[in-house]
């Protein structure tokens, strides 16, 4: 049943994006992954974006994977190919095919006439018959329909069923009777697909050799290698989705390469706190007895680690922060994603405070940024936030093989040893500052020359307590300086400003492969635009220097108030009226649609 | 906290403890704490156990809240490192330095505001988790910085200055760490040196958590008639449940005979705890025999002091994460990075 529209529909190799609509808990995501893993060793770079539900089973879940040969692989809004799984949600999922597009269901049932679109070519596939017949026990056969369902599309999409044997091979390596059981039902619905439909259809995946040297990984495991890498100790977290998976993947690495072979021993130590609370002091507590110590959390984290991250911040405490961002006020949507924590990590705490920020925009980047924030945190002695997001942290990326520089030495920053000690004589806690604003600090178990009371009570800058005005503010002053200082440490933006346009996006994070697109396709449309990603804050020279030489600046964000855009504006001279906003905050990651809907108008005025 | 350096004046003919220290060396900053205040009493016993126990000052980690006990952390061991917090926020710090290096000796300072409310959570996580460490609450049933409000160990029916009552139910930090399965309990009055000293000596020497609950009258908001945690009322109500002898290791035990009353508990350490003055059917070690004691005694309105509850098998934090004999912040970094090499298995290729 190939309707006219369909057949007369572009060839789309390569390029086109599905959505599969599914009920959570039932083992779909086993098999959207598989989807996406065989693209990728296909050699075509895809991008799977899981949409899940803040729920255990039963909810709708959906997941998008784009196939792009250009690599612009950001969430695209519109849906080639529909897999309706999902009774609860067929007429949401039908009406966002696009026209000439294709949707998959389970034909055991019968659909309701009503939810028919003449514009769209429908394939039934009796997925719960046919697993019902092969399959016994109720929990097998619902996991196998979902497998069965990516038999279908491999057929349809033209995905190399060797690829595919070869996946269920190494996923289920000694696990035999798993092994055939999803052999059995992918080919069920395989054959189905090619007995009784035309494929593979136009949009479908044809063998291309731009994912060599790439892995697909998420960015909350690549951060836990970070800690790892950078030489963490001790963490300390309380669970919250979605950075969850960091500390599972941390302790996981950790028994990996962290247990000392001759003792058994663990060099790490991984503590589950009774809130965010205690994980911050606990971090702050470690870092201040000399260990490199993290906790990983979101947004409702932050808030509660408010007091605390004031105290590491006045009393020049190291601490590393990750932030991996989801959608709020409040709990918010638990599993979708803003960048929202901009502005209540850049001045975190009450009172006159100003923070390290470090904004991944990858998985790779999440890996690198670990390692320089725990190097950031020590050298400057503050606490530093890295602001992931959900869309980063929780889906797996095409992204460079990590790497790792063997000969890396860990910026301590400035620790007195006994013996310095000794020489100095006399020790004053944040006296003498260097060029960059830091003193020396001093570890418990050392020496008692070093002892000192730290405290987040008013100190001068021997250490000791006081309610003397200029003793008081020449410590907060010397923290504004080495704040100003640290901007030059901090991973200089990306800029691509070869179109030497007078339009500038800006960006941050997540959305960069959004724009990048968005800039291709404003190109196609005779629209020249530079744009720029920042990586840090505070912001650096090559920050200024872009929104200086650009006559509008376009901020592109996933958050309602232009987070992002007001932390340019009162941190860099740039004029207000120069900065506009694109802002997506509905839950979803950015799609280039969004950015050239946004920019359209300012080139049209 | 404003603190005054004291003189340094040193009289030679000052006992001087293995390290060569005399307790003036374990001494900190002048108290500006209203005079007469339990709490100066307690840094005081702190200060004679600390010298006893010889330990290098740079050794010991003080840590405390906000409070007018969380003060006194600044009081004695000017040579070691403090860390003076936030309100409540000290379990969660001292765990922390504790993870990172497990030879130091940790001291907490709390208070009953400190560790029975604004606290409260992190403390009884603390227990959870039997961190290694000395956890003193300076405990007065009152908020002595902002100016006699009750805490939440004011026992029901007190009255503050102006006579009003308190009509909700004290916790008992004792109470509380026999349910949450602490290791060790013990409660003491600021007003009785010769029984906290040793009680401290013991709780540093503990193999996990050292609750020491001292009832350290405030002069200032709640020594009046009517207050339950006044001098007064203390010293007519106290009732020593045991008498504890804190024996070194380096001390020979006399007699391994056990005599009437007397319970001898040997510590992880190998110093030895000695109960004398032993009700009959108490046992330190039987946390069952403890609670009945203790119910039985609260209801016959008694403050009951002295080293109540040990238990010197339990795990603790470090032996539960099997984390390295060598304090984690010591382990040199070629141990901890893997190397590119295993980079190679990372991601899915």
């Amino acid at each position: 049943m190939v309707s006219e529209i369909a057949a007369a529909a572009r060839p789309k190799v390569n390029d086109f994006t599905i959505k599969l609509a599914n009920v959570n808990g039932t083992g779909s995501s086993s098999a959207n992954n598989l989807l996406m893993r065989a693209i990728f060793r296909m050699g075509v770079p895809v991008s799977g974006k899981n949409l899940f539900p803040s729920n255990i089973q039963g909810l709708p879940t959906w997941y998008e994977i784009r196939v792009n040969k250009d690599g612009h692989v950001a969430r695209a809004r519109e849906y080639d190919v529909m897999v309706a799984m999902n009774g609860q949600t067929y007429a949401q999922d039908i009406a966002e095919v696009e026209k000439g597009g294709y949707l998959m269901y389970d034909s055991s049932w019968p659909l309701d006439r009503a939810l028919i679109r003449e514009d769209v070519t429908y394939f039934g596939v009796p997925l719960a018959e046919m697993c019902n017949d092969a399959f016994k026990g109720p929990r097998e056969r619902i996991l196998m329909k979902n497998i069965a369902c990516a038999g279908a599309l491999v057929a349809l999409l033209g995905i190399d069923m060797d690829v595919i044997a070869q996946l269920l091979t190494e996923q289920f390596a000694g696990k035999e009777k798993l092994r055939a059981s999803n052999q059995l039902a992918l080919r069920l619905g395989h054959d189905f697909a090619v007995e009784h439909f035309e494929h593979p259809l136009p949009c479908r995946v044809e063998t291309m050799d731009a994912t060599r040297g790439s892995i697909l990984i998420d960015g909350n495991t690549a951060a836990a290698l970070g800690c790892v890498y950078a030489g963490a100790t001790v963490a300390a977290w309380y669970p919250i989705t979605p950075s969850t998976s960091l500390m599972d993947a941390f302790a996981k690495y950790c028994a990996k390469f962290r247990r000392d072979p001759e003792t058994g021993r663990n060099n790490y130590l991984v503590i589950q706190a009774e809130d965010e609370l205690a994980a911050i002091g606990m971090v702050l507590g470690a870092s201040w007895a000399g260990a490199r110590a993290f906790t990983s959390t979101s947004g409702p984290g932050i808030s509660l680690m408010q007091e605390l991250l004031g105290l590491g911040y006045y009393a020049e405490v190291p601490a590393v922060v990750f932030d991996v961002q989801r959608t709020g006020p409040s709990t918010g949507m638990p599993t979708r994603v803003q960048q929202a924590d901009i502005l209540s990590c850049a001045y975190a705490s009450h009172g006159d405070t100003k923070h390290l920020l470090l904004f991944p925009a990858d998985p790779a980047e999440c890996f690198e940024m670990a390692v320089q924030a725990f190097d950031l945190a020590e050298h400057f002695q503050t606490p530093v936030f890295v602001l992931s997001d959900l869309d980063i942290g929780m889906n797996d990326w095409v992204c460079p093989a990590l790497e790792w520089d063997d000969s890396y030495t860990p910026d301590r920053g400035r620790v007195l040893d006994a013996d310095e000690l000794r020489e100095l004589g006399v020790y004053h806690r944040f006296e003498p500052a260097d060029a960059e604003s830091v003193a020396a600090r001093t570890l418990p178990g050392v020496s008692e020359l070093g002892a000192y009371f730290t405290r987040g009570s008013g100190h001068g800058s021997d250490g000791g307590y006081t309610e003397r005005p200029g003793e008081y503010q020449e410590v907060v002053d010397r923290l504004a300086r080495k704040h100003t200082a640290a901007a030059e440490h901090m991973p200089a933006p990306v800029v691509d400003d070869s179109a030497h346009a007078a339009i500038g996006i800006v960006t941050v994070g997540s959305c960069e492969l959004a724009v990048r697109e968005a800039v291709d396709l404003l190109k196609e449309r005779g629209i020249a635009v530079d744009h720029m990603r920042v990586r840090g804050f505070p912001f650096g020279s090559a920050v200024r220097a872009f929104l200086d030489t650009h006559d509008t600046i376009v901020v592109v964000e996933l958050n309602r108030d232009a987070q992002l855009r007001t932390l340019l504006t009162m941190e860099t001279p740039v004029p207000k009226e120069k900065l506009h906003s694109v802002l997506v905050y509905g839950g979803y990651p950015m799609s280039a649609q969004d950015v050239v809907d946004g920019v359209m108008p300012l080139v049209e005025a | 906290m404003p603190s005054i350096r004291k003189p340094g004046v040193t009289h030679p003919g000052l006992a001087r403890n293995a390290l060569g220290l005399t307790i003036r060396d374990y001494e900190g900053g002048m108290s500006t704490l209203c005079a007469g205040c339990g709490h100066d009493s307690v840094t005081a016993a702190i200060t004679q156990a600390l010298w006893e126990t010889g330990t290098p000052l740079h050794m010991i980690a003080k840590l405390s809240g906000i409070g007018c006990s969380a003060k006194t952390a600044a009081y004695f061991a000017g040579g070691a490192h403090g860390f003076n917090g936030a309100h409540g926020r000290m379990p969660p710090i001292a765990t922390g330095a504790s993870a990172a290096n497990r030879d130091l000796l940790c001291i907490g300072i709390s208070g009953d505001g400190d560790s029975l409310s604004i606290g409260l959570g992190h403390l009884g996580h603390l227990v959870r988790r039997n961190v290694r460490m000395l956890y003193v609450i300076e405990n007065n049933g009152v908020y002595g910085l902002t100016k006699g409000q009750f805490s939440a160990s004011a026992d029901y029916g007190s009255t503050t200055k102006r006579g009003d009552a308190n009509r909700l139910q004290p916790i008992d930090p004792i109470f509380l760490g026999l349910s949450l399965g602490a290791t060790f309990l013990a409660r003491g009055f600021s007003g009785d040196k010769r029984q906290l000293v040793p009680i401290l000596r013991a709780a540093m020497a503990h193999h996990g958590l050292a609750i020491v609950d001292v009832i350290s009258p405030c002069v200032t908001f709640n020594d009046h008639e009517g207050s339950t945690k006044s001098y007064l009322f203390t010293r007519q109500h106290d009732v020593q449940m045991t008498v504890t002898d804190f024996v070194p290791p380096e001390h020979e035990i006399a007699a391994t005979i056990p005599a009437a009353g007397v319970i001898s508990v040997p510590m992880h350490d190998g110093a030895t705890l000695r109960f004398r003055n032993v009700p009959e059917g108490y046992d330190p070690t039987d946390r069952t025999a403890v609670l009945e004691h203790l119910t039985a005694a609260r209801g016959r309105g008694e403050i009951v002091t002295g080293l109540l509850y040990i238990d010197e098998h339990a795990s603790d934090l470090h032996e539960l994460g099997n984390t390295s004999v060598q304090p984690l912040a010591q382990v040199p970094y070629e141990k901890l990075c893997p190397g590119s090499a295993a980079l190679a298995g990372v991601g899915f290729h």
